[in-house]
């Protein structure tokens, strides 16, 4: 049986040789995506934002605009109407009332009421209530788990590889969900906590990514101590460029069925890790590995730390005459 | 790489068996799981709120209001030890309450040193360890004495209402006849209240949110009308919002409180909805006596500051039991009574954040996940045996063997799977992948380089494994601040995650090798197809 190979063995491609243009693409689309969130904002979910969700059901497809009349006629606040996932179903937001429990019922009654005789098949599929004391704290916590994610697992790459690789690592972090977050202020996905464990996993598998890189650029460091660096991080990636190729084949394999399948709930979760999926690799490429370059990675970076520092500087001033 | 021995080929086959063991009974119908003799693990995943439908319910008390109802206690205290003290009364005057303390100026300065030991003695110590004590008396210019409650003994305070008031939630619950609700306390001032399968929270929030808090007091006649429309009560009284929609002026003296009532159901009388209730025979006394002693006057019957009804005391009620009336439905008159009979709650609480799933969208998530993660696992096989062969088939015994690991383990610990969850086990799948693409490729290489098979092989493993490793401590590094920091539904993601990922390098790396190894051994074949 002849196997697939999605790349052909030994292939060359010269990724650090785009390193340029990458790195230009890389900053300008980080600068667009803080401006994005900057300016057009990213769409809170109730977990964030507070307020009142409702998860709504219809047998027939439903005009957006008809229904957000429709709500807006309730009395109970400026509605956002949004669809999920399929026509038939669609999250309405509405503020929080001022007031007490009883208000929120009334609201959520007095919406509920006036949905239901426009369109009698209305089913009522969830409810949520935040108020802006726990919506303040989720977002608190939400931020707090991101930073302390990128920061723990930069550290750990600094003990396992070296300092250079740490920073490299978590400048792919950063350029990872700056993109992410700038892909939901222009597409207006709700951002909610399910986006927040998204971006987390994101963090993890871009790592992972970029983890698998950085082992083989080490490995052939230690291997081809000769070997000019550009060189070195070229091999290195397309060493491990169809193992790259093939676990993102997988992954977008499973979340595409998700993306797909997995139901309104998980839609925008799906897209997110798809998405970044898509970033991950392309940073563990064109982010990660290049930047070790800047940062004066050389074979000088990885002799045994037995041989004392004299060792060190001496291959490090070897290294520089080779490169003269 | 070939030597596998023995004993290790036993732990890896037991810990497959105990996972298949464990998994298993999630495949069996509820009364199938539980008419298994008791030796064989029966327990199946816990199924989160998102997955089977019902509520979740976050209550916060209100830590102002417990220091509220401290300083109104202590008050009473206060003024019954001042009268009671060693070496006969201490006179006092302009006693205040304000600003979270209470102070009172003597009237001999020369009671100081007494009076200051007095209420020192009022005061107790805060936990059994600790010298701290729950209320600091100081001295304010010579003869001002300030008897002002501590940070630690509001704390205590308020640890001991949030036990209590985790009692009366579940009393209430369990008179709503729900099902296995889960109501546990979160942080100081917080409660968790989760109840599977609820068509409509309402009801449950109109129990939950309310204190009830029931007392009879006098109404107070004399009280000028006039002024009382406009929001000014006589000393000693307040005016209270009626259910009619009007006002009503009541002493503010409590006859008597609902804290002892022992029973309350809700009945009819002359056709309308009413709610009975029956004092214990403390309180039945007590009542019997408040009757007697106001035959003729009006009583207003308040709850949470609101007067139910005001009706006249026509003749003493002895018997220590009587009836409410009011503009009750019998859904009202119900919910009232289980109030009533549940007692008050110690502290007001709120409801600060609600998710209600209908049952419908739960079962459609399940429905969705399961075939999302199924059909995942299918493609993610086909893709495996089609990009790598003999090698491909033994990921996927892998992948398989590693969902029934994550399930075996998180039945045995007793986890909640919800919908992250689903997601979070989808993804272990492509990370599972990942481990033997890893060693797939490295293998490949190798072969390239001309090595033979069985070395190629080894070098594969033992350099891959290296990469797994480190790459997997990163996505273990986030998932358990994930688990640690996150809420709801980030900790049921992060949780199958971290469970994950211990499986799939158990089952991508050390699995996988044992197969490889024994048809390596089997076989000795001469070429390799990879």
């Amino acid at each position: 049986m002849r196997l697939l190979k999605l790349v052909p063995d030994n292939t060359n491609f010269p990724f650090l040789r785009w390193r340029n243009t990458a790195v230009w693409l890389s900053v300008l689309l980080i600068l667009a995506s803080i401006a994005l969130v900057a300016i057009r904002g990213l769409n809170f979910g109730v977990d964030f934002a507070g307020g009142l969700m409702m998860e709504v059901r219809f047998e027939q497809p439903v005009e957006l605009d008809e229904l957000r009349q429709t709500v807006n006629s309730a009395d109970a606040g400026e509605g956002s109407l949004q669809a999920f996932g399929d026509p038939r179903t669609v999250s309405v937001r509405l503020p929080l009332p001022e007031g007490d429990d009883a208000a929120v019922q009334k609201v959520v009654a007095q919406v509920q009421d006036t949905i239901r005789k426009g369109h009698p098949d209305a089913e009522f599929r969830r409810v949520e209530t935040v108020s802006g004391k726990v919506s303040g704290e989720l977002v608190r916590d939400g931020a707090i788990a991101m930073v302390l994610a990128m920061v723990g697992i930069s550290i750990y790459i600094w003990f396992r590889f070296e300092w250079q690789f740490g920073v490299g690592a978590l400048f792919a972090l950063v350029h990872d969900v700056a993109l992410t977050l700038g892909f939901f202020a222009l597409t207006q996905l709700e951002f909610d906590l399910n986006i927040v464990a998204a971006v987390l996993t994101i963090i993890g598998y871009s790592l992972n990514d970029t983890i698998v890189i950085y082992d083989r650029i080490r490995e052939n460091l230690r291997k081809y101590r000769k070997m000019e660096i550009a060189d070195i991080l070229n091999l290195s990636i397309n060493e491990t460029l169809s193992r790259t190729i093939v676990t993102s084949v997988s992954m977008m394999i499973a979340l595409g069925t998700l993306v797909v399948l997995g139901g309104s709930v998980l839609f925008g979760f799906s897209v997110a890790m798809l998405l970044g999926i898509v970033i991950g690799t392309y940073s563990s490429i064109f982010v990660a590995a290049p930047l070790l370059m800047w940062m004066g990675v050389g074979p000088h970076s990885f002799i045994p730390n037995d041989q004392g520092p004299e060792a060190r500087l001496k291959a490090k001033a070897d290294a520089q005459r080779g490169q003269v | 790489m070939l030597d596998f021995p023995p004993w290790k080929i036993w732990a890896i086959a037991l810990t497959v068996l105990a996972g298949i063991v464990f998994s298993a009974p999630n495949f069996l119908s509820e009364q199938q799981a539980a008419s298994l003799p008791g030796w064989v693990p029966s327990k199946q995943l816990n199924l989160g709120l998102d997955l089977r439908g019902g509520s979740h319910i976050l209550l916060e008390a209100d830590a102002a209001d417990v220091r509220k109802a401290r300083i109104e206690t202590l008050e009473e205290i206060v003024r019954t030890e001042l009268r009671q003290a060693d070496g006969g009364p201490i006179p006092f005057l302009d006693l205040s309450t304000r600003g979270g303390e209470i102070s009172f100026t003597l009237r001999n300065p020369g009671d100081i040193d007494r009076a200051v030991e007095t209420m020192r003695g009022v005061s107790r110590p805060v936990g059994q360890l600790s010298a701290q004590r729950d209320l600091d008396v100081s001295v304010m210019d010579g003869n001002r004495v300030v008897v002002r409650p501590t940070e630690a003994g509001i704390a205590a305070e308020v640890d001991a209402a949030m036990g209590q008031a985790v009692e009366v939630i579940r009393r209430r619950i369990d008179e709503m006849g729900t099902r296995e609700p889960t109501i546990v306390r979160q942080g100081a001032t917080r409660i968790v209240v989760q109840v599977p399968g609820l068509q409509n929270p309402d009801a449950l929030k109109a129990l939950l949110g309310k204190t009830a808090k029931l007392e009879f007091r006098l109404v107070d006649t004399e009280a000028d009308p006039q002024q009382a429309a406009a929001g000014r009560a006589p000393p000693g009284s307040q005016i209270l919002p009626n259910a009619d929609g009007g006002v009503l002026v009541v002493k503010r003296r409590a006859l008597i409180t609902g804290d002892q009532l022992i029973d309350s159901q809700p009945t009819f009388q002359d056709g309308m909805a009413v709610v009975s209730f029956r004092f214990d025979s403390v309180g039945g006394k007590r009542f019997a006596r408040a009757t007697q002693e106001n035959v003729g006057k009006p009583f207003a019957i308040v709850l949470d500051g609101q007067v139910i009804s005001a009706p006249r005391i026509n003749e003493p009620i002895l018997g220590g039991s009587g009836i409410i009336s009011g503009n009750f439905t019998t859904a009202s008159a119900n919910e009232l009574a289980i109030l009533l009979r549940s007692g008050k709650l110690p502290v007001a609480m709120k409801v600060i954040e609600e998710r209600t799933v209908g049952p419908d969208l739960g079962a459609d998530s399940i429905r969705a996940g399961a075939i999302a993660s199924v059909l995942a696992t299918v493609l993610v096989a086909i893709f495996m045996v089609m990009t790598y062969g003999r090698f491909g088939l033994y990921s996927v015994v892998a992948l398989v063997l590693n969902a029934v690991l994550i399930f075996g383990f998180m039945s045995m610990i007793g986890a909640t799977l919800t919908l992250p969850g689903i997601a979070g086990f989808v993804l272990t799948i492509g990370a599972a992948v990942d481990a033997n693409v890893l060693i797939n490729e490295r293998i490949r290489e190798e072969l390239r380089k001309g090595r033979p098979i069985i070395p190629a092989v080894e070098t594969g493993y033992t350099e891959a494994s290296r990469t797994i490793f480190d790459a997997n401590v990163t996505n273990v590094i986030a998932a358990a601040i994930m688990f640690w920091l996150g809420s709801g539904p980030i900790k049921g993601f992060a949780i199958v995650l971290m469970i994950g990922i211990v499986t799939s390098v158990f089952t991508a790396v050390t699995v996988t090798r044992l197969l490889v190894s024994l048809w390596l051994r089997r076989q000795r074949p001469q070429t390799l197809v990879l």
